[in-house]
């Protein structure tokens, strides 16, 4: 990983730190007032995605409710001005188990989409850069990858790897995850590698004898964060959408773990009757946070690059 | 035009054959294998023997490389082997569930096709305007609603209105084509959704590129109808890059079909899918792999010929 990370290299080091830093700060909010201003559905999903942030970030201090507390005498009890989202089957507070689920998709949504487009942009790019036999293999792999459809992939992932908690999070559930999102990003930034391949400066670079590490990573790599970018987001509403079907299907996040899917799993599909609002909401959750990363997504890939399409 | 079919169903072959030695190695480096899931998943105490003894009734003693070749002589002759679980031909397993995910994947098709034609087109008509916006929301939905939550609000739905739920026995549609109907068009409804949603958003955007062609102008400036010039024109054209779509997700229904056949209860080939990663069930899940490759693999070669009769420019060699 300690490669793939150098993927988005950082825009070039200010010459001097001083003013220069203050003048960076400034560029940066006035980028983000003119990123509102050009793309206000962008800003209203930026705002939904903060406010998921701050759900997630501040999980205990937000949540009126351990989501874990057992509570017999209260089951099944309907929204109410004590519980906003009513109680489950035992007697857990439902609003704040959403709370805490916001924290789970985050950081299974972020991780995964991190990992998976960062692998899958490095591949696209090294195979852009060498062609030949490297790139014919790893388009073969990348088309034969393509051939499913991303809950496919992932199961058959789960499959192969099974449980593996780290630190309470499941590793290779994040792994099931990105190696979906591997070969659509691999394809997409493949292709703007290779426009910036046949670039003269990549020529410059060559000729100057630098290792092919090096012309990857530092002259190829910030020509392509836009891409890089604009897929991390797409793929964030994938992920969190993918880990939601998962856990819903058994196969994610188990229990007690607060996670959205789960909460619309086993036993909340047999109160169909009495308790509605075990359905409503979680879905409502999942929905909301999917519909603001892809809504940022979008108006990012505008602002970043409209000729750009997916 | 058949050469070139010829060559493509041949190019089949080594995509099939990639895909079939990527799932098999994938599958193999799992530690624990169907037979612990199956006599010890719930505690019981089995013996080593037993274990052992089961291992070689299944052919997992074997060295990796010969069980490869006992799995590929049987891929050549469609033999795809027994379910390690249930011990039933997979051929039997699946065939006995396609009929069920085929209807729902068909039926999900038409009401997406049906409705995401007209609305992507009057989208496009009326850009920037109410019905536009409206479309725009209504897709966004069908891209971040799950296709589960949405299946579990149609049953919801249906049981605030009429009091009554899908039965969850499978009436084939030959048997009883009205029972069969009104059991699957709300599945079909909730995996339909999401594709509608793709199918209508292409629909918009290639027919606002094709608007802008000079052969639009050319027809509109010789007075041809505006009707006309829309269905006849417009519309032929810009249903090229749709039908791509609509092939695409044809072949990804799969997909849907993994979570909504769960919210119904249908016993369908998502179930199965689910079904046999829990249990490790190593031949039924490459089968069902393989099914899904070919199954893609075939509506891509469809949808290419299908460009040829839609767009008669198209020569291929």
């Amino acid at each position: 990983m300690a490669v793939a990370e150098a993927a988005p290299a950082p825009a070039p080091a200010p010459a001097s730190p001083g003013p220069a830093e203050a003048i960076a700060a400034r560029s940066r909010t006035a980028a983000l007032r003119r990123f509102c201003r050009q793309q206000p559905l962008g800003a209203v999903s930026l705002v939904v995605i903060l406010a998921m942030m701050v759900a997630g970030l501040l999980s205990e201090v937000v949540a009126p409710y351990d989501p874990l507390a057992i509570d017999f005498a209260g089951i099944l009890s309907p929204p109410s001005w004590q519980h906003w989202a009513g109680t489950d089957a035992f007697g857990r507070d439902v609003f704040s188990r959403l709370i805490h689920g916001s924290r789970t998709a985050l950081v299974i949504g972020f991780a995964s989409s991190f990992l998976g487009s960062t692998i899958g942009a490095v591949l696209g790019a090294a195979s852009a850069y060498f062609g030949g036999r490297i790139d014919d293999l790893i388009q073969r792999l990348v088309d034969i990858l393509l051939a499913f459809p991303l809950i496919v992939l992932a199961l058959v992932v789960v499959a192969v790897l099974g449980k593996g908690l780290v630190l309470g999070i499941d590793v290779n559930l994040i792994c099931a995850i990105a190696i979906p999102i591997v070969p659509r990003v691999a394809r997409v930034v493949r292709a703007a590698a290779l426009s910036v391949r046949v670039m003269p400066y990549i020529d410059a670079a060559r000729a100057a004898g630098y290792s092919h590490v090096r012309i990857v990573f530092r002259h190829m790599a910030p020509n392509l964060v836009a891409p890089y970018l604009i897929m991390l987001t797409a793929h964030i509403a994938q992920a969190i959408l993918l880990e939601a079907s998962l856990s819903f299907l058994g196969l994610g996040v188990a229990e007690p773990t607060p996670a959205w899917g789960l909460m619309l799993s086993g036993n909340a599909s047999d109160f169909f009757r009495e308790a509605p609002w075990l359905i409503l909401f979680p879905g409502l959750a999942i929905s909301l946070a999917v519909f603001a990363f892809n809504l940022f997504g979008d108006s990012l890939r505008d602002w970043l690059d409209p000729r750009f399409k997916l | 035009m058949l050469a070139y079919a010829a060559k493509r169903i041949l190019l089949m072959i080594p995509t099939l054959l990639g895909v079939a030695v990527l799932v098999f190695f994938m599958l193999r480096v799992v530690p624990g294998d169907v037979v612990e899931v199956k006599l010890r998943g719930d505690g019981g105490n089995v013996s080593q023997e037993t274990i052992e003894m089961e291992r070689r009734r299944l052919g997992l003693d074997k060295p990796l490389l010969a069980q490869f070749g006992d799995w590929m002589v049987g891929l050549v002759t469609l033999d795809f082997g027994k379910s390690m679980w249930t011990d039933r031909p997979v051929v039997e397993e699946i065939g006995t569930r396609l009929e069920l995910s085929l209807q729902v994947a068909i039926m999900a098709t038409i009401i997406a096709v049906l409705i995401a034609v007209p609305l992507g087109t009057f989208a496009a008509l009326m850009r920037d305007t109410w019905v536009d916006y409206l479309a725009r929301i209504v897709t966004i939905g069908g891209l971040a609603i799950p296709s589960f939550w949405f299946g579990m609000l149609v049953m919801l739905t249906l049981l605030g209105l009429f009091n009554w739920l899908p039965p969850i026995t499978f009436t084939p549609l030959h048997v009883d084509p009205w029972t069969n109907l009104v059991q699957l068009i709300w599945p079909a409804m909730a995996v339909g959704y999401r594709y509608c949603a793709v199918v209508a958003r292409m629909v918009r955007s290639s027919l606002l590129e094709v608007f802008n062609e000079d052969y639009i102008r050319t027809a509109r400036a010789k007075g041809v109808y505006e009707k006309l010039v829309i269905v006849r024109h417009a519309l032929r054209n810009a249903l090229l890059p749709a039908i791509t779509v609509i092939g695409l997700e044809f072949a990804f229904l799969i997909g849907g079909l993994v979570v909504t056949e769960q919210v119904f209860n249908l016993n369908g080939i998502g179930v199965l899918f689910v079904q046999s990663v829990s249990r490790n069930d190593f031949t039924l899940l490459q089968g069902l792999v393989m099914l899904v490759a070919a199954f893609y693999v075939v509506i891509n070669l469809a949808v290419d010929l299908l460009y040829a009769v839609f767009d008669p420019r198209i020569r291929y060699r």
